[in-house]
């Protein structure tokens, strides 16, 4: 016989041993399964790392597609240090994208620094106003944010194809539904090759990992996460802490679809959120909602997702294949957050909860 | 005597846990027919061993036997099967069954069962034990004292002949308790062994036929009731010389510092969880709240820290009427509430934080700008644990891997530290052992010598009755009275405990 028994605390080293075990199992067990179709695991593995890191362009790519992941997870983090559970990220990302673009495409003779401050702020602003909808009805009555969040993305998502198919559609597209692309203002210039989303991305972490150590606000948002009672009990006001905190959830996830508009897809479409909203609450979660762990786990992510595109035209292999590895990985490092919170002994030489 | 098998023989017990060592040399024998008292400090082991001998843990070393036969037990019930019956401090009960239902849950039968031959039986033990109980009766219907009884039935059905009651009288009026121990007594006449645990020492001198004394992990002695005497039980408890009485100093002024006129509240069913509550706390002046548990003491306490909502009322602090402030004005106006809850965290403190942030959550706010400073709290947390001798390996671990009694520790220094001009503590003590309770006795007192008006909330009788100035009694939701603690009894507190308002007392407020 067995017992599960928590652990008390653990150091920062058995973690990482733990969780480092955890992908190198998930490795072997991918191997596994790509011995059966017959690849060479080894083989695999360079390439997906050839694909991710091998060249100054794949490691580019690599970081372009980290950007959103990094702000999404980091405005996600917020939300989810104060136990709202934001999933509507997807739907925060489309419609700052929307507010942005709308300014691209309504102010193309505008400057180029006025037009993407303003777009920027646009972002914040779209994404934001999303995220107090459900903040809103959470704090006035109570409803359950899950719900609602993830049905404000489908709204959002529905709004961006009507505007596609409808009044922004490209009128020289030839039926296409799609809209015109940005003008070469309303884009985002690159800074060492790389679209300067990434410096917005460095500068945010470090601010939110101030914001949430070292303010008054962050220190309200973990204390309300952690018991809403003690909150209160410290005459914390909850209800503007949670709309205060979704604001800047939504505001960055927000900021993330302007740079996805801006910087990568040059035009806004339903595509720009590419899921991002859905795989940042993974990297967050990875990320313990600290805003330097979300920085390597995002990129590390997306060299996952980078490598995983690579081996599918360099191996021939189906995209499926791609996703059973990430979901491999994805399995094994969140399952080994069971041990890093509990161990497993035998019954007879047990140690119990401690009864002092 | 000799001839007899003792029904429990427990010798040389070691338990540890992880680095902790829980029991070692724990050695204990009880015979059939006598009620032996287990007592001990918080920490001392006692539960441990409990646990060991109904089956939830199994001992690392030593042995065990039951009615002269060695035993093993790697499951409860293994131990029910040996006739161990352990009646825990909480409840295992479900409320919305029936208490026959309760009584057959779990228990090896036919497909149908027989009601009336389980009535039959129930019936039989009852009038054996002279236990009273409405079989039918639901269990969320049932009165603390009715649970207990249940649970004890429970136990008898299933045969036990040891039973282990832990702690039974922590929520009890001293009425109930009285009831419980005549059923002790019926237990005893009837063969049983009875196992009774406790760290009160007026029931141990009480009930009690022997008593084993633990301390730290280890049995340090089997006295016979008639030989000992309360001091020296404390003495052994503790390991040296422990003064328990509790000192009284007369209040400073009488100056009221805080007054409450017509307060009422309404819970989340709309139902008044207090009604019309008067009454007023002076300078330099222990109120204390007696009241059997959920009698409208925690609305009280949130209500006055604005935390609650308030229906009607007013609450005059220094004649400014703070009902309907909100909670950071009040704690700025000088008011401190702590309450402590019984799982000791979940208010007032944040388990995944340090000591620093746990400080800084109640004076953060008094901060200017954006940013927070967290150096004083840095000072201040190495001051109060000093001061407190707050066992931690340093001030930013986080408090919920600390034992209970440092986290309540952390809860009281902050609490103190914010010089308050009214302190609101409410069972401050609750699972703390002798040394530290006297302790916060004593801070207590100083709090009151300062010409703090302390409002105290507690569960032991004997405390409030020694500590308080004066001592109001909640029942309902309402005030049944309050009474100069000089001149009550025990007995005169539990009638108003239970809602009789007495002719004389009631309506002498000071």
């Amino acid at each position: 016989m067995f017992r599960i028994i928590r652990k008390n605390a653990i150091s920062n080293r058995d973690s990482i041993i733990i969780r480092a075990t955890a992908i190198i199992l998930a490795l072997l067990v991918s191997a596994v399964f790509l011995a059966a179709l017959q690849l060479n695991p080894a083989l695999v593995y360079q390439g997906m790392l050839k694909g991710a890191f091998g060249s100054v362009y794949s490691f580019k790519e690599t970081i372009i597609r980290a950007i959103p992941l990094l702000i999404t997870a980091l405005g996600i983090s917020v939300a989810f240090k104060m136990q709202f559970w934001n999933i509507g990220g997807e739907g925060q990302i489309l419609m700052g994208a929307f507010l942005s673009s709308f300014f691209a495409f309504n102010f193309p003779s505008m400057p180029k620094v006025p037009l993407l401050t303003i777009m920027m702020v646009a972002g914040l602003i779209g994404g934001a106003i999303w995220a107090f909808i459900p903040a809103f009805f959470k704090s006035k009555w109570g409803t359950n944010e899950t719900i609602v969040t993830l049905m404000m993305n489908y709204v959002a998502l529905k709004w961006i194809t009507y505007l596609q198919n409808g009044p922004w559609r490209d009128k020289a597209s030839m039926g296409f539904p799609q809209m015109p692309l940005f003008k070469e203002n309303a884009i985002l210039p690159n800074v060492l090759g790389i679209n300067i989303g990434w410096i917005i991305a460095i500068l945010l972490v470090i601010a939110m990992y101030i914001f949430m150590n070292k303010t008054k606000k962050g220190y309200e948002i973990a204390v309300l996460g952690e018991s809403e009672k003690t909150a209160n009990y410290a005459g914390v006001n909850i209800k503007k802490t949670i709309i205060i905190a979704m604001l800047l959830s939504g505001g960055l996830c927000g900021l993330a679809g302007t740079i996805q508009a801006s910087a990568v897809s040059y035009t806004l479409s339903v595509q720009v959120s590419g899921g991002v909203g859905y795989t940042a609450i993974i990297v967050a979660w990875l990320g313990a909602l600290s805003a330097p762990v979300i920085l390597v786990v995002s990129i590390l992510f997306a060299a996952l997702i980078e490598g995983g595109s690579y081996i599918q035209t360099a191996f021939g292999t189906p995209e499926s294949t791609a996703l059973i590895l990430q979901s491999m990985v994805l399995f094994f490092v969140l399952g080994s957050e069971f041990f890093i919170r509990y161990k497993i002994v035998k019954k007879s030489t047990h140690s119990g909860k401690e009864v002092v | 005597m000799e001839n007899k098998v003792p029904y429990v023989c427990m010798k040389n017990i070691k338990k540890i846990f992880g680095k902790v060592i829980a029991n070692k040399n724990v050695n204990l024998t009880v015979e059939g027919g006598e009620v032996h008292a287990l007592l001990g400090e918080n920490g001392a082991g006692k539960s441990t061993l409990m646990n060991m001998l109904s089956g939830v843990y199994s001992p690392d070393f030593g042995e065990v036997l039951i009615h002269g036969k060695q035993v093993s037990f790697s499951s409860p019930k293994d131990a029910i099967e040996s006739r161990i019956g352990m009646i825990y401090q909480h409840f295992k009960l479900v409320e919305n069954m029936s208490a026959e239902e309760n009584i057959m849950l779990g228990q090896k039968h036919k497909i149908f069962l027989s009601s009336s031959k389980v009535k039959k039986r129930v019936n039989e033990i009852c009038s054996k034990y002279s236990l009273e109980l409405d079989l039918d009766k639901k269990v969320y219907d049932m009165s603390v004292g009715e649970k207990q009884t249940l649970e004890i039935l429970k136990v008898l059905y299933r045969g036990a002949d040891i039973l282990i009651l832990d702690e039974p009288t922590t929520v009890f009026t001293p009425q109930e308790a009285r009831k419980l121990f005549q059923i002790m007594n019926k237990m005893k006449e009837n063969g049983c062994a009875v196992i009774f645990i406790t760290h009160k020492m007026e029931e141990v001198m009480e009930i009690s036929d022997r008593i084993t004394v633990l301390r730290k992990g280890e049995t340090v002695k089997t006295l016979n009731k008639i030989d000992t005497n309360p001091e020296e039980l404390a003495e052994l408890m503790v390991g040296h010389s422990v003064d328990l009485s509790i000192k009284r100093g007369e209040p400073k002024d009488n100056k009221v510092v805080l007054e409450v006129k017509g307060l009422t509240v309404l819970n989340e069913d709309n139902l008044e969880a207090l009604s019309n509550i008067n009454f007023n706390l002076k300078n330099g002046e222990i109120l204390g709240v007696a009241g059997i548990a959920n009698s409208g003491q925690r609305e009280l306490c949130e209500a006055i820290a604005g935390i609650y909502p308030i229906k009607s009322g007013e609450i005059i602090l220094e004649d400014e009427n703070i009902a309907g402030k909100n909670p950071r004005d009040i704690i700025k106006k000088g008011i401190s509430m702590s309450f402590v809850p019984e799982d000791r965290l979940g208010m007032g403190l944040v388990g995944s934080m340090d000591m620093v942030d746990n400080l800084l959550l109640k004076s953060y706010h008094n901060q200017d700008g954006f940013f927070i400073d967290k150096t004083p709290a840095v000072v201040k947390a190495k001051e109060i644990t000093k001061k407190l001798k707050i066992q931690t390996p340093d001030v930013f671990y986080p408090i919920k891997n600390l034992s209970g009694g440092n986290i309540q520790k952390i809860l009281l220094g902050r609490e103190l530290d914010s010089n308050p001009h009214v302190l609101i503590m409410a069972y401050p003590v609750r699972g703390l052992d002798i040394n530290t309770c006297y302790t916060i006795y004593d801070l207590m007192n100083e709090q009151k010598e300062k010409g703090v008006g302390v409002l105290f909330i507690g569960e032991d009788l004997d405390v409030l009755i020694q500590l308080c100035d004066r001592i109001m009694v909640m029942y309902n939701g309402k005030i049944t009275g309050t009474v100069d603690a000089k001149n009550i009894t025990k007995e005169k507190l539990g009638l108003l405990m239970v809602g009789k308002k007495s002719e004389s007392e009631g309506k002498s407020v000071v």
